[in-house]
């Protein structure tokens, strides 16, 4: 009898972990291999949920999913490394041609399973790495950043912003710059503070991240995870914040001045248009900016007056020209050496490769 | 740092310290009782996410509170089962129930990622909240931190003044003399697994219905585990034990608020320094108590041991 109840009791655990253990499975649709029909693959790195990075990039699938003769499906949560590799293998196998795998973390299982699959077609966002089938995009999220940052330079009284940063690579540290840079471009007095939680996901702490920096005087509150936990913190305190990712307003309705955020559509349209057409290159490094679309700010609230939003209007305006001067010269570091001389452009590789603060920001890069 | 930024400080030390010291506490209950239970980053996990469901659908954050704590037993009844009835190791068993309650707190919970919940807020006590310095520390938190005030007088007393206490150690000492006294040790022993699994469920309520108001995957973010380590660091007492939530909570709101104040101190060494004291502090403890000639800091003599059935 006992000897029968411990197998019952075993078998019953290794099934409660097996069953957490599973991913959800790519959702399979009948009659896929209609003739025409393109089937695009998504995998995610978060939940979707219903904000945030990964809710960002569901909007571009759905809205390829709207074209004609597109079918799509993705896979959420999927963890970076020997995991991702499945997900991607398995979704070449079962006949996606063409497929976007969304974070960081995916490139070099990306680029393994795309040399299985020749005639499969992969985008990787946010690497540095690309194949004869495989392109690297992003987009010009900075852009974005130095509006925000333009909006809090022009809202703040005590001239401090507090910034909570996620980990220190150079992707949050071009941000945490073209943020100030946009700042102490209409307000030289700002100064940007940066708390490291060292996380991309702990609403705890990255509420008590922000928490310290309102307490330091901060009085608008940017952040680069995609929790609310910084906007609660915000709005408790009767401060202000701004978003990232998507429109964060929902949040903090009193508090949310506006959002740098992502907008994968334009992107999304305009690669299934080429694989379409047959002008599809691999080798790629794509890196789009707002005057395609891929970036933008979410609307102002109600609390941002007219004369503000006008300001940053007239730049983003610019931007969307495609005239970007965010990283032109004389730009110092925190020593105050300059470290782009006077009227020179830095080169997207020196933006890639970021790891020094400009001056204006407070606090350590390690 | 001026004295307001020392209070704050102080203020979100003690925030910081509530859920640890919830499953500190818990953690007690079930090794004086002789039950090693590995599995508190699990059952804090799942904890929070049944407060925040049941916060969710119901609104009313007490109910949430209850929801944690009882989750928070059904998971340590399981761990219970396994080690009592079936004999499991209880090692393996509770490790089991960490990856068990953080894989099925993320399946539930990924549909609700970024919700938000009424739970518990700030709530000042009347008079003391005005004393000059304290006030602000301990008497402008909410509910759930009041709570953790009583938790461990209640632990302390129900340990060292109740015979269900006396019972309770004497069946983590050595059962057999419990059972020879007339006690039944393997109903003590589940009753302290699941009382303490209640108090762990708090400690996970709490992430999510006071720390944040919303729900995400990997809430627990590794608190479980500082909770069995800070268990050793305060030899099994139930003060001690808040003396250590309150240094790893004030350590981790100190490394932020030094950032905050533009010091140059690199964030890397000071997000490590939590991880080094608890290192320094069993160090510490083992060291004294070999000083003092006791067995390594004093565990319960019969922890980690399954009870056999005779005959």
């Amino acid at each position: 009898m006992k000897h029968w109840l411990r197998t019952i009791g075993l078998a019953a655990l290794a099934a409660g972990l097996l069953l957490t253990g599973c991913q959800k499975a790519p959702e399979k649709k009948a009659d896929d291999a209609k003739n025409g029909e393109l089937k695009v693959g998504f995998v995610y790195t978060s939940p979707v949920g219903d904000a945030g990075y990964s809710w960002a990039q569901d909007q571009g699938r759905k809205a390829i999913e709207k074209l004609p003769g597109v079918k799509t499906e993705f896979v959420e949560s999927v963890k970076e490394g020997a995991d991702a590799e499945r997900v991607i293998e398995n979704m070449a196998r079962s006949g996606d041609q063409l497929i976007f795998a969304t974070s960081f973390g995916f490139m070099d299982p990306t680029i393994k399973v795309a040399k299985d699959y020749p005639n499969v077609k992969f985008m990787h966002c946010s690497g540095f790495k690309s194949a004869e089938n495989v392109d690297n995009y992003f987009g010009r999220m900075y852009q974005a950043r130095y509006l925000t940052g333009m909006v809090a330079g022009l809202m703040t009284k005590s001239n401090i912003i507090g910034y909570v940063a996620a980990f220190p690579i150079p992707e949050v540290i071009r941000g945490v710059n073209a943020f100030t840079l946009g700042a102490r471009s209409v307000n030289p007095k700002a100064q940007v503070r940066v708390v490291w939680t060292k996380t991309w996901f702990d609403p705890a702490l990255e509420k008590d991240a922000a928490i310290s920096l309102l307490d330091v005087g901060a009085d608008v509150i940017t952040q680069h995870q995609d929790s609310a936990g910084p906007m609660e913190a915000a709005a408790q305190r009767g401060k202000y914040c701004i978003g990232y990712n998507s429109d964060m307003s929902k949040y903090a309705p009193k508090s949310h001045l506006t959002a740098a955020v992502w907008n994968w559509a334009p992107m999304y349209e305009a690669i299934v248009k080429e694989v379409r057409a047959g002008s599809w290159k691999g080798g790629r490094a794509l890196w789009w900016g707002m005057d395609k679309g891929v970036v933008d700010i979410a609307p102002f609230g109600p609390m941002v007056p007219k004369a503000v939003q006008d300001k940053v209007n007239a730049q983003k305006a610019l931007f969307q020209k495609g005239e970007d001067k965010v990283f032109v010269g004389p730009i110092k570091d925190q020593a105050g050496q300059v470290k782009i001389p006077d009227g020179v452009k830095a080169e997207d590789k020196d933006l890639l490769g970021m790891t020094w603060f400009v001056e204006g920001v407070v606090g350590s890069i390690q | 740092m001026s004295p307001d930024l020392i209070v704050a400080l102080l203020a979100a030390a003690v925030q910081g310290a509530a859920p640890i010291l919830f499953a500190t506490l818990g953690e007690i209950l079930s090794e004086k009782a002789g039950v090693l239970n590995l599995g508190v980053e699990g059952v804090m996990a799942i904890s929070a996410f049944a407060a925040f469901f049941v916060c969710l659908q119901t609104g009313s954050a007490t109910l949430g509170l209850l929801a944690g704590g009882l989750a928070g037993s059904l998971m340590c009844g399981l761990h219970s089962l396994v080690c009592q009835v079936f004999l499991g190791n209880q090692v393996v068993s509770g490790l089991a129930l960490t990856i068990f309650g953080v894989g099925l707190s993320n399946y539930l919970g990924t549909p609700y990622v970024g919700a938000g919940t009424v739970g518990f807020r700030q709530a000042s006590v009347p008079l003391l909240a005005q004393i000059p310095w304290l006030g602000p520390i301990l008497f402008q938190q909410d509910a759930m931190v009041y709570l953790g005030y009583l938790a461990p007088v209640a632990v302390w007393f129900l340990l060292n003044r109740t015979s269900l206490g006396l019972g309770l150690r004497a069946t983590g000492e050595m059962p057999a003399a419990a059972a020879a006294a007339g006690l039944n040790p393997q109903r003590l022993r589940a009753f302290g697994v699941m009382a303490g699994g209640f108090l762990c469920g708090l400690g996970g309520a709490y992430l999510s219905l006071a720390y944040t108001h919303m729900w995400t995957i990997g809430l627990s973010g590794g608190r479980g585990w500082v909770a069995v380590a800070l268990v050793i660091f305060a030899f099994w007492r139930p003060f001690r034990a808040v003396v250590g939530a309150l240094l790893f909570g004030g350590v981790m709101a100190f490394q932020l608020r030094l950032q905050a104040e533009g010091t140059n101190i690199p964030s890397s060494l000071l997000l490590m320094l939590p991880y080094l004291l608890t290192i320094l502090a069993l160090v510490f403890s083992a060291a004294r108590a070999h000083r003092a000639g006791r067995n390594a800091a004093a565990a319960p003599a019969a922890l980690g041991v399954n009870i056999e059935p005779e005959g």
